[in-house]
């Protein structure tokens, strides 16, 4: 595998939904190592971009390469943390089985999980602090706790790449500190994580670099060039209230 | 005695036909089990993947299917009502997903449109082939699981096994369970969370459809015996049942095995007592132990829910008078 290709790279891409197109030709190429911030309005096609890139659903136009290599031939060596209201919470399964399902992809489709998948899982439950609820129905759980065991799934996917939509949304103050943390040290492991998020004035905190979306790519790159008003500004329109708050955070950076 | 019900004569009901003719009532025992376990089997994956309703669109939509194969064969071999069954399977997956996915209709309503049409067609070619056709409207609709000829042995090593009727039921009770064995990890990930299945490469549209295909298999087998209506609920209630009492999916598939024998044995001697269609007692003894678990289910029952709140109100109350402000 050549070296310089970078983990994630994206030509072109469209995106339709019911013909109408929801991102239009989308470029990107996402070195290694990054903690990387999209931000858009409602509508702009975040979640649509993660789930494009995951081979969920078809594309108009472009193509997708992680290391150089189309979707199908490096799945496992990509996480995906979907939305947490994206599930059932009610399904019968404990917080052990979730995360033996990030394990799903590693061995064969009929082998049942190995000791070393098991031990495995309750490695990652243990590093999001959730070990001692391994054996908890997730119907128990606070949105914080439940997006605790989604991300310890994720970890057991030992995935070079990440995908994660919106792990921040509905969560406790303790567990946005420690989800933050874990995503910066799998950075400093070299690995490459892509998180839509919600909230502008973190997202200037959290992220080394930022995707500003809105259907097409208004912006990327290094959080301290793109977080600016007038790209803000053009990445949210007109939508008002959104722009004070933009205005405001801009100011507060400026004054710093 | 029509008309009226018999007094409850513990020993009549419970003991007489096993004195009488253990071997006829085991077989229909055995064969309400079979059908009830297969149809629970698939139909804990109905309940969890919030398609009940399509598993009572495909019980009444394989009717088409079967009545052409029958057409087309001159055959009521299993084999091939199958695969007219799973022909009609496909089908009305096939219209429900793009009736839904290409128009503005909702998935309720495509799949009410769906199942009624292909319904009335098959109702179309009984009538019209009526000479030509022998399947009872009645029989589809309501089954007799009592009528079933029990007296045509199927042979293994010369050594007579099975009726075939039960023969072929426990083969598809087999197949069912040996599928879900099978693609276990698939199917568990693909209910619970289907964008993470995506991701992983699980083809979300051939689980759909495969599991359809088992759906209308277990569908056609069970007809002669409950029917296409009476199906429906042999799908959802050994699923549901098994829900309301435990935590675990594979505890949930026990507790469907455990679910699908009581009501056998149960419909059976209810069957008995009232004189009444065996099918149908078999359904409402499937329901009693849902009753049964909605109230008295150790952790989510109402009587538990209820006993909770009378406790924390006690408690409330201790506590208010207990310490006096």
């Amino acid at each position: 595998m050549n070296p310089s290709n970078p983990p994630l790279e994206i030509h072109d891409m469209t995106v339709a939904y019911h013909k109408r197109p929801v991102l239009y030709g989308i470029d990107l190429v996402v070195p290694g190592g990054k903690l990387v911030g999209v931000v858009g309005p409602n509508g702009a096609g975040k979640t649509t971009l993660i789930k494009a890139c995951l081979g969920l659903l078809p594309l108009s136009s472009g193509w997708v390469k992680y290391f150089g290599q189309a979707y199908r031939e490096s799945k496992s060596r990509v996480g995906y943390v979907p939305q947490r209201e994206s599930v059932d919470w009610d399904f019968p399964v404990n917080v052990s089985d979730v995360v033996l399902m990030g394990r799903y992809g590693k061995t064969s489709l009929f082998m049942r999980p190995t000791r070393e998948d098991r031990a495995i899982a309750r490695e990652c439950l243990d590093k999001v602090k959730m070990l001692p609820y391994a054996d908890r129905q997730i119907s128990n759980l606070s949105g914080g706790q439940q997006q605790r065991v989604f991300l310890a799934r994720a970890l057991a996917q030992e995935s070079d790449v990440y995908f994660m939509d919106e792990p921040f949304s509905g969560v406790d103050a303790a567990t946005e500190t420690a989800i933050i943390e874990l995503l910066h040290e799998l950075r400093d492991q070299g690995k490459t994580i892509i998180v839509v998020h919600h909230d502008l004035p973190t997202a200037k905190e959290y992220f080394d670099m930022l995707l500003l979306l809105n259907m097409r790519v208004v912006a990327f790159g290094d959080t301290e060039e793109v977080f600016t008003s007038e790209l803000l500004q053009r990445t949210y329109g007109g939508r008002l209230t959104i722009l004070s708050e933009v205005v405001d955070v801009v100011k507060q950076q400026e004054e710093r | 005695m029509k008309g009226s019900i018999a007094s409850l004569d513990l020993s009549a009901f419970l003991l007489q036909p096993w004195q009488d003719d253990p071997a006829g009532y085991g077989w229909i025992v055995l064969m309400a089990f079979l059908v009830t376990l297969s149809c629970g089997l698939i139909g804990n994956y109905l309940v969890l993947r919030r398609m009940s309703l399509v598993g009572d669109a495909i019980s009444h939509s394989v009717l088409p299917g079967i009545a052409v194969a029958f057409l087309v064969s001159h055959s009521r071999d299993p084999w091939i009502m199958s695969i007219g069954a799973i022909a009609a399977g496909v089908l009305t997956t096939f219209l429900i997903e793009n009736i839904h996915g290409r128009s503005r209709i909702k998935q309720d309503a495509a799949i009410g449109i769906t199942f009624t049409t292909l319904f009335a067609i098959g109702v179309i070619i009984i009538t019209v082939f009526a000479g030509k056709v022998d399947l009872d409207q009645e029989c589809v609709l309501y089954g007799e699981i009592t009528f079933i000829p029990f007296f045509d042995y199927v042979s293994l090593f010369g050594r007579p096994i099975a009726p075939q009727p039960v023969f072929v039921m426990a083969l598809v009770t087999l197949i069912t369970a040996g599928l879900i064995m099978l693609f276990y990890k698939v199917l568990l990930v693909s209910s619970f969370d289907s964008g993470l299945a995506g991701s992983l490469g699980f083809n979300q549209r051939m689980v759909h459809y495969g599991m359809m295909c088992v759906l209308s298999v277990v569908v056609v087998s069970a007809f002669e015996s409950v029917g296409a209506i009476l199906v429906i609920a042999m799908l959802i209630l050994p699923g549901v049942t098994a829900y309301l009492i435990t935590y675990r999916f594979p505890i949930m598939l026990v507790l469907t095995v455990v679910h699908a024998l009581l009501s056998a044995f149960i419909g059976l001697h209810l069957g008995i007592w009232l004189e009444c269609s065996m099918a149908g007692s078999i359904v409402v003894a499937g329901s009693l132990l849902f009753v049964l678990a909605w109230i008295f289910s150790p952790s989510q029952g109402l009587l538990r829910r209820v006993l909770y709140r009378f406790r924390w109100r006690e408690n409330a109350e201790t506590q208010a008078g207990g310490s006096p402000a």
